[in-house]
């Protein structure tokens, strides 16, 4: 067992963190809760200029070959102050190219996704599709030109802005996955509560045949969706620990009956329950990411699981109690901490909520007596 | 022990019940139908069509307007507007200045100010937070001094004034003297909203609302008869005036109306062809959660029947607080849950999820509020432990 990062990822997690503080930082994603795109595509350039964008992916489709933990050390970064850009989003639609593309596929789209020329995204999210891949609605069937994809997406995120989409669709009794082109889809764009954008779609497109990603694509989805989580477990961890900071350096300076709150023993032993809560997320966000590149579909599962369901149910108690302990600033909009309550929220429904996870687990052949 | 009703409370249930059917105007029964959000005006329309019924004041003596119905009664009015999702109203003047003026106001001031409380003709803000007196409200600063001349001249701040953009008039804590023990020196006052030099500037809170204020003061004029029982008795009025939130402080309206929402909103959602609410974790979860709410709704009758008798308050208010805010919590947090990837939502309009699902998200956030203001929970806590133990706190 090692859990320290090597010489190459402490770097990546230096570089990673100073351009976070400098050029994005948190004053800077409420700016973009209110730009039309709400992120910039320089920025978003320029992280695949600085190799992010390609961290987790393979050499030969122009990424770094580098494993899942190299992208949960820029994402626990990115939760640090909100970074509005669609890293995940573009990173767990790669990764489904991966998991289900030919490698001429994934050099083909992939490519351009690295350098950061086009942004990616996976629409999968459906009415009546709860969590998972069960209930999909989305149809795709052969014809003379290519397929036939009808279907409608809800809270594509990114899908506002993104170039491509990884669609999820039925195809006979199995799942399909398709890169379609954004510009062939109808989009309407909506806000989300974290301050983010999302986009609900209607397809009825036909893509040419080589669209089609030719492995298996539940379990592609499958995979993905994982990845996914995992993206969720490593953001909120970097949430939870800016939460609890600012709400210990918050009990340091804030004065009530003459006397800094931090005092209060009620109030300590709270912000150690949040620090509890913490380094568990730490921990889960570990397991997560070493567990993302798991082959097994068993383990993969039930670390993932384990960890979305715990860091969520932790990290909704750290934001929550931090808004608690800011008291009337902390329901602000003008106040910071609303932020990261409200990204922690989201982060808990991303790619499956607690309950989605909790009986994954007991699906699973370890929870057997 | 007895908690039936008698064939006249039940014949009083099936009055109410259809006298909301028929009063509420159209416009507002759709609303309530989907669990809208009413504004400001909304709540207002409705707060009149109550005062000409004689029901807005159901807790107020039948002296100054309260329609004297007994405690049983009571419940059943309030149950039954809860059921029907009417409006809430604000509740600064019926349930707070206009309790403590009953109590403690002179003939002058209740004659003045009451009956303009229940007509909705004046609606009231509360202004006792200022930016570093929140939980130690005993310390707050805003300074009214005595002109010489039948006014006292006001400066300072306020904070967290909710709807004082709306509002008329505020009733505010002050302070008289600044050179006694903090809680001796403070003066319960009523001043006009629109008094030269008052200005209440509107903020949002997480909810995306503009829920409340900061309020400045500067050398605002206020008439020394609007001065409240004894100068620099403020502090002990202001205490009182706790045991009148208690009708409202256990939301048990709010939180089961919340719940209700969450059993519709887990109808209508969809999960893998069956809806939600037939999935058995849901069920539970739901479940637990209006469990927890009936043992409120129990513990709420009982501090109600007790106060009715004249019984001195414990610390029953301080519970019904802490389990109150809880419930309310949970309830909209439920709702996001059941909701789903619907619970992103964000101020998008119709039609991009269902009626009944579009305010949750702000309601949601907003909702985290409920324990930190009206006396936060570490605060109630400190109250109870105070009360069970005797002993001094650190
Ligand atoms: C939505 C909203 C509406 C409001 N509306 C009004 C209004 O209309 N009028 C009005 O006058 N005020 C209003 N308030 C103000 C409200 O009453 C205060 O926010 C509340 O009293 C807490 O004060 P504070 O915000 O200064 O927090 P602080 O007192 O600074 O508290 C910060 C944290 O410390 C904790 N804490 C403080 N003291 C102790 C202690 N001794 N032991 C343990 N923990 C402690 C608190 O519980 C809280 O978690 C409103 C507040 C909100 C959020």
């Amino acid at each position: 067992m090692d859990f320290e990062l090597s010489e190459d990822q402490k770097m990546i997690r230096r570089t990673v963190a100073d351009f976070v503080k400098k050029e994005l930082p948190v004053t800077r994603m409420r700016k973009m809760r209110d730009d039309e795109t709400g992120f910039s595509r320089e920025v978003y350039q320029q992280m695949g200029e600085l190799g992010w964008l390609g961290i987790a992916l393979p050499e030969a489709a122009g990424g770094f070959g580098g494993s899942f933990v190299d992208a949960a050390i820029v994402l626990e970064q990115f939760g640090t102050t909100l970074v509005s850009e669609p890293f995940a989003e573009s990173l767990v639609a790669a990764r489904a190219i991966v998991h289900a593309g030919t490698e001429a596929q994934q050099e083909t789209f992939l490519g351009p996704h690295c350098a950061g020329e086009k942004i990616l995204t996976l629409a999968h999210v459906e009415n009546g599709l709860r969590y998972g891949i069960d209930g999909l609605q989305t149809r795709a069937e052969k014809n003379d030109g290519g397929y036939r994809l009808v279907g409608q997406k809800r809270w594509v995120l990114a899908g506002h802005a993104a170039d491509q989409l990884v669609v999820s669709a039925r195809e006979g009794d199995g799942i399909a996955l398709f890169v379609v082109d954004a510009s062939e889809v109808t989009r309407k764009a909506v806000a989300t509560m974290d301050g983010r954008k999302a986009a609900m779609v209607e397809l009825d497109v036909t893509v040419a045949a080589d669209r089609r990603l030719e492995g298996d694509g539940a379990h592609a989805l499958s995979r993905a969706l994982d990845d996914g989580a995992a993206a969720c477990c490593a953001e909120g961890y970097g949430i939870m620990k800016t939460a609890l900071d600012m709400t210990v350096d918050y009990l340091k300076t804030r004065e009530q009956f003459g006397v800094k709150i931090g005092t209060f023993q009620a109030l300590q032993h709270r912000a150690v329950d949040m620090f509890v809560e913490t380094e568990l997320g730490k921990s889960m966000s570990i397991l997560a990411s070493i567990r993302a590149d798991e082959v097994d579909d068993a383990e993969r599962q039930r670390a993932i699981s384990t960890a979305k369901a715990q860091l969520t149910t932790g990290g909704k108690f750290v934001v929550q109690q931090a808004t608690q302990l800011h008291g009337g600033i902390g329901v602000t909009d003008e106040h910071d901490i609303g932020l990261y309550f409200k990204r922690m929220h989201a982060l808990q429904v991303l790619y499956g909520d607690e309950p989605f996870h909790v009986r994954r687990f007991t699906e699973l052949p370890s929870f057997a007596a | 022990m007895d908690m039936s009703f008698s064939p006249e409370d039940i014949a009083f249930r099936k009055e109410v019940r259809g006298w909301i059917a028929e009063a509420m105007p159209s416009d507002l029964a759709a609303k309530a139908a989907v669990d809208g959000n009413f504004s400001h005006d909304e709540s207002m329309r409705w707060h009149k069509i109550l005062y000409e019924k004689g029901w807005i004041a159901p807790h107020w003596p039948k002296e100054v307007g309260g329609p004297g119905l007994d405690v049983t009664k009571r419940f059943i009015l309030s149950e039954e507007l809860e059921l029907a999702g009417a409006p809430q109203l604000s509740p600064f003047g019926l349930h707070m200045v206009g309790p403590l003026l009953i109590q403690f106001g002179n003939d002058a001031q209740t004659a003045r100010f009451l009956p303009k409380i229940l007509a909705g003709e004046e609606v009231w803000c509360q202004g006792y937070s200022e930016p570093n007196a929140g939980s130690d409200l005993a310390s707050l600063k805003l300074r009214a001094e005595d002109d010489g001349d039948g006014n006292f001249i006001l400066n300072g701040q306020k904070t967290w004034t909710t709807y004082a953009q709306y509002a008329d008039w505020i009733f505010l804590l002050v302070r008289t003297d600044p050179d006694v023990k903090k809680q001796a020196g403070i003066s319960f006052l009523l001043a006009d909203m629109k008094s030269d030099g008052v200005e209440a500037k509107p903020f949002l809170t997480t909810g995306g609302t503009p829920a409340f204020c900061e309020t400045f003061f500067e050398n605002v004029k206020v008439p020394k008869e609007n001065l409240v029982g004894p100068l620099n008795g403020g502090w002990t009025m202001a205490k009182a005036l706790l045991g009148h939130e208690r009708t409202l402080i256990a939301a048990v309206g709010l939180s089961s109306r919340a719940i209700r929402r969450v059993k519709r909103i887990a109808a209508e959602t969809e999960a893998n062809g069956r809806p939600l609410l037939e999935d058995p974790d849901v069920r539970a979860r739901i479940a637990r959660l209006e469990i927890k709410l009936e043992g409120l709704r129990m513990q709420n009758y009982r501090a109600l029947a007790s106060a009715s008798l004249g019984h001195a308050p414990g610390p029953e208010s301080s519970i019904l607080k802490l389990r109150g805010s809880e419930i309310l919590q949970q309830s909209l947090e439920l709702a996001m849950d059941v909701m789903g990837h619907n619970s992103l939502e964000w101020f998008n309009g119709e039609g991009t999820v269902p009626a009944i699902e579009r305010w949750v998200p702000s309601a949601f956030n907003y909702t985290r509020a409920t324990t930190i203001y009206g006396g936060s929970n570490e605060i109630q806590k400190n109250i109870i432990s105070k009360f069970l133990l005797g002993l001094p706190t650190k």
